[in-house]
């Protein structure tokens, strides 16, 4: 059973007061990171540890800890090594990289050289495509590899050396590196400066500098105008707007608030009315009122068609993020939590 | 390489990227030469629902993918409802093929602090978290060390430089969760939960982080708040297209001969990209793209003209996302790019909805089956129909994002699929693999 020293703890107690003193919950995140720092990986010692300081109990903080790739459940070793497969650098050789480097350490996903020196991983997209087929040693990156820069990397590291990075800081352990995950500074000298811009990221502005391309019109005294001049500008433009014989509808997909006028219905009605289209009278929506069920379910086929229309109207978001809020509805959701 | 025309070359528009040629621009003095703390010295001279009101004026819209109006959401907001407000930043930067927030954050990290306090300032809120991806950690240095001489220099605080606002900003590393760039979930991680989307309505406005009500922004979004302070809502609006208004960084990997970051003006066309770029690598010829990202659908040679902004790509039947542009050529299968994809949203599938979780699991297998060329024409029909029953029944945009690649893919490229499954393209996976029978 491990003792985590007092300078975790005492760590532990400056990561807790980061967040509202009745939310120390959201401490969970960096505290497990602060467990990894002293231990390589998340043990069950970690675990209860984590509970023991925001007053969990360790089945909550287990079901944290096993959600997140990032917190490992078996010891690793002292360099993280973590070769980009995912599509744009799979298909620009990292698959290789990745077979390449299992196959000299003998090791495969997840798992760690005898030696105790590197833990081998395939990673999902690092967020370096410019610079791909990539991969990270502790996360710090090494661009552009191939399978013999990337046996290089690691055989460097075995024997004990550092290798620099592409772009980011000279590498630290891996536990190390969990004292900077769980929020507190690189306090090495140096370090924070290391990782000056590759070539691709600055490309499309070396293009604009070479040719003398700025955008024109920036004034950085511009006023701010206050509300009350805008509503009148406002007015103003709705004014002409009415002036005119026949007044554009909006397009779709306008930035301009495309609200509906607000009604006086409670929510309860306007859910009645939802439900039940039909109903003559709109009654407020009884507890356990069943919806009733359409007699004729869509055909897959029939979806299909409706799915165009769908990703139009409700587009799911590049970043794995909710489809677009419709403004209405957020609108609605408002007015009735102020109810 | 040839240089760009003219015309091409005045779609460059470098705003938010362009101090990251100061070498030292992470550094607060650097920073402050270039400008900086210069907008927030004049917000903060200016009333909230002013600054609101600027950013509906500038036409700001999300920069992570949905597009959504920034100064509507920071509207939504309920002022002197006595609770306490929060601006939450997304910095989870996961989308396959995105990577335009992870420099920002490395070269230009004030200029988010900065939005940040802005932001804060416009919404009332005394607390801010910025929620970076775990795997971020040189981005995470910087905008810790940025925070820190903030917070030395009185940008962060109490009373800020005297106006009597106070702000506190905590950077907080996420632990390799893609789910939780959704922003709910986001919300959730960042409380200390397993990162999962939660059902909505209510949404974050008013029921977000500790259920109070919180904005959550991109990092591009609130970079941009800044240079809107400062330059206008006109000068803003001068760059994009009526309804995308503003620069916008558009990454561009793959086959081309200068991957990289190009800020140019929104409805920027991958034609003119691609002049910007040094076009195709030697040998290659375009076969397909992504727009935004591996959630929007494919894009083909033929879409070289679509402008590149919101209502533009939805017009061409998908979507501008992250305007991660990975460009694939006639060398790249569109079927294993696909296969590749869906692994990771299989991976990355939080397992809270059945849909994704299930339908994820099952089409990497389907795929797998294809490609170890043991397919049959009745997958194609059970991908399509797996696709029905994810896209719209998942919780949360990762399920929907799954499906574009494949549902595309089987729309531009059916051939391909037919080429494994009627044995005339070679077997890219080996069938000891695959597992039971179908």
């Amino acid at each position: 059973m491990t003792t985590f020293t007092e300078q975790t703890r005492e760590r532990a107690r400056e990561i807790i007061a980061r967040y509202p003193a009745d939310r120390s919950r959201s401490a969970l995140l960096p505290l497990l990171h602060l467990v990894q720092s002293e231990e390589g990986y998340v043990s069950p010692a970690g675990v209860e540890f984590c509970a023991d300081v925001l007053g969990l109990n360790k089945a909550q903080v287990g079901a944290v800890a096993t959600f997140y790739t990032m917190y490992k459940r078996r010891p690793t070793g002292d360099y993280l090594v973590s070769v980009c497969t995912n599509t744009m650098c799979n298909v620009l050789g990292g698959q290789e990289v990745y077979d390449t480097l299992a196959e000299h350490l003998g090791v495969g996903h997840d798992e760690t050289t005898a030696d105790g020196k590197v833990t081998l991983e395939h990673a999902e997209c690092l967020a370096a495509c410019d610079y791909g087929p990539v991969m990270t040693v502790n996360y710090d990156f090494f661009d552009g590899v191939d399978p013999q820069a990337a046996l290089g990397v690691v055989e460097e590291l075995r024997s004990g050396g550092r290798p620099m990075p592409t772009r980011g800081a000279r590498l630290c352990t891996l536990k190390e590196m969990a004292v900077q995950l769980a929020g507190f500074a690189d306090e090495r000298e140096g370090a924070v400066a290391d990782g000056g811009p590759g070539e691709p990221t600055l490309r499309g502005l070396r293009l604009a500098e070479q040719h003398g391309i700025s955008v024109p019109g920036y004034d950085p005294n511009t006023p701010i105008r206050s509300k009350a001049e805008a509503d009148a500008a406002a007015a103003r433009a709705k004014a002409a707007e009415q002036a005119k014989p026949a007044p554009a509808t909006t397009a779709n997909g306008s930035t301009a608030p495309d609200v509906k006028a607000p009604d006086a219905k409670s929510p309860e009605v306007r859910a009645a009315e939802t439900r039940q289209p039909d109903a003559r009278t709109a009654v407020p929506d009884a507890p356990g009122t069943r919806i009733p069920a359409d007699p004729t379910p869509p055909t897959p086929r029939d979806a299909r068609e409706a799915e165009a229309a769908g990703v139009a109207a409700n587009a799911p978001a590049g970043d794995g993020k909710p489809a677009g809020d419709e403004a209405g509805a957020q609108e609605r959701s408002l007015k009735e939590a102020q109810k | 390489m040839t240089t760009p025309r003219p015309d091409t070359l005045a779609k460059l528009t470098p705003v938010l990227t362009k101090r990251w040629l100061s070498p030292d621009a992470w550094r607060i003095g650097t920073y402050e030469r270039l400008d900086g703390y210069a907008a927030l010295r004049k917000a903060l001279k200016a009333h909230p629902d002013d600054l609101i009101q600027l950013v509906k004026d500038s036409g700001l819209r999300g920069r992570g993918g949905a597009g959504f109006p920034t100064g509507l959401k920071w509207g939504f907001i309920p002022q002197g409802d006595g609770k306490p407000h929060y601006l939450v930043v997304n910095a989870d930067e996961g989308e396959p093929g995105t990577c335009k927030d992870l420099p920002l954050m490395t070269h230009d990290p004030h200029s988010l602090v900065e939005g940040v306090i802005i932001g804060s300032y416009a919404i009332r809120a005394s607390r801010a978290y910025i929620y970076i991806r775990g795997e971020a950690v040189h981005a995470a240095r910087r905008l810790r060390n940025a925070v820190q001489e903030a917070y030395a220099k009185g940008y962060l605080g109490k009373n800020i430089l005297g106006s009597g606002f106070d702000l506190e900003l905590v950077v907080h590393s996420g632990a390799g969760a893609y789910i939780c760039g959704e922003e709910t979930a986001l919300l959730d991680s960042l409380e200390g939960f397993r990162g999962q989307p939660r059902l909505r309505p209510p949404f974050p406005a008013t029921h977000g982080l500790y259920a109070s009500p919180t904005v959550v922004n991109n990092v591009g979004t609130i970079a941009s708040v800044p240079y809107i302070v400062l330059g206008g809502a006109d000068w803003w609006k001068s760059m994009g297209t009526e309804k995308s208004a503003g620069p916008m960084i558009y990454s561009l990997s793959g086959r081309i001969a200068d991957p990289g970051q190009y800020e140019c003006t929104m409805g920027v066309t991958l034609r003119e990209l691609l002049e910007l770029a040094g076009g195709m690598q030697p040998g290659h010829n375009l076969r397909f793209w992504t727009p935004g990202g591996s959630s929007t659908p494919l894009l083909t040679a033929e879409h070289l003209d679509v402008p590149l902004d919101f209502e533009g790509v939805a017009a061409a039947g998908s979507i501008l996302g992250t305007t991660a542009t990975q460009i694939f050529s006639d060398q790249d299968c569109p079927v294993y790019a696909t296969y590749r994809w869906l692994e990771f949203y299989h991976h990355e599938s939080c397992g809270k909805c059945t849909p994704c979780r299930e339908g994820n699991y099952w089409m990497v297998r389907v795929y797998r089956r294809i490609l170890a060329g043991q397919g049959t024409h009745e997958d194609l029909d059970t991908l399509l129909d797996t696709c029905d029953n994810i896209l719209g029944r998942s919780f949360c945009g990762l399920g929907d994002g799954a499906t574009s690649s494949v549902t595309s893919s089987l729309k531009y490229f059916k051939q391909d699929y037919l080429d494994y499954i009627e044995g005339r393209t070679a077997p890219k996976l080996s069938d000891k693999q695959l597992v039971g029978a179908h």
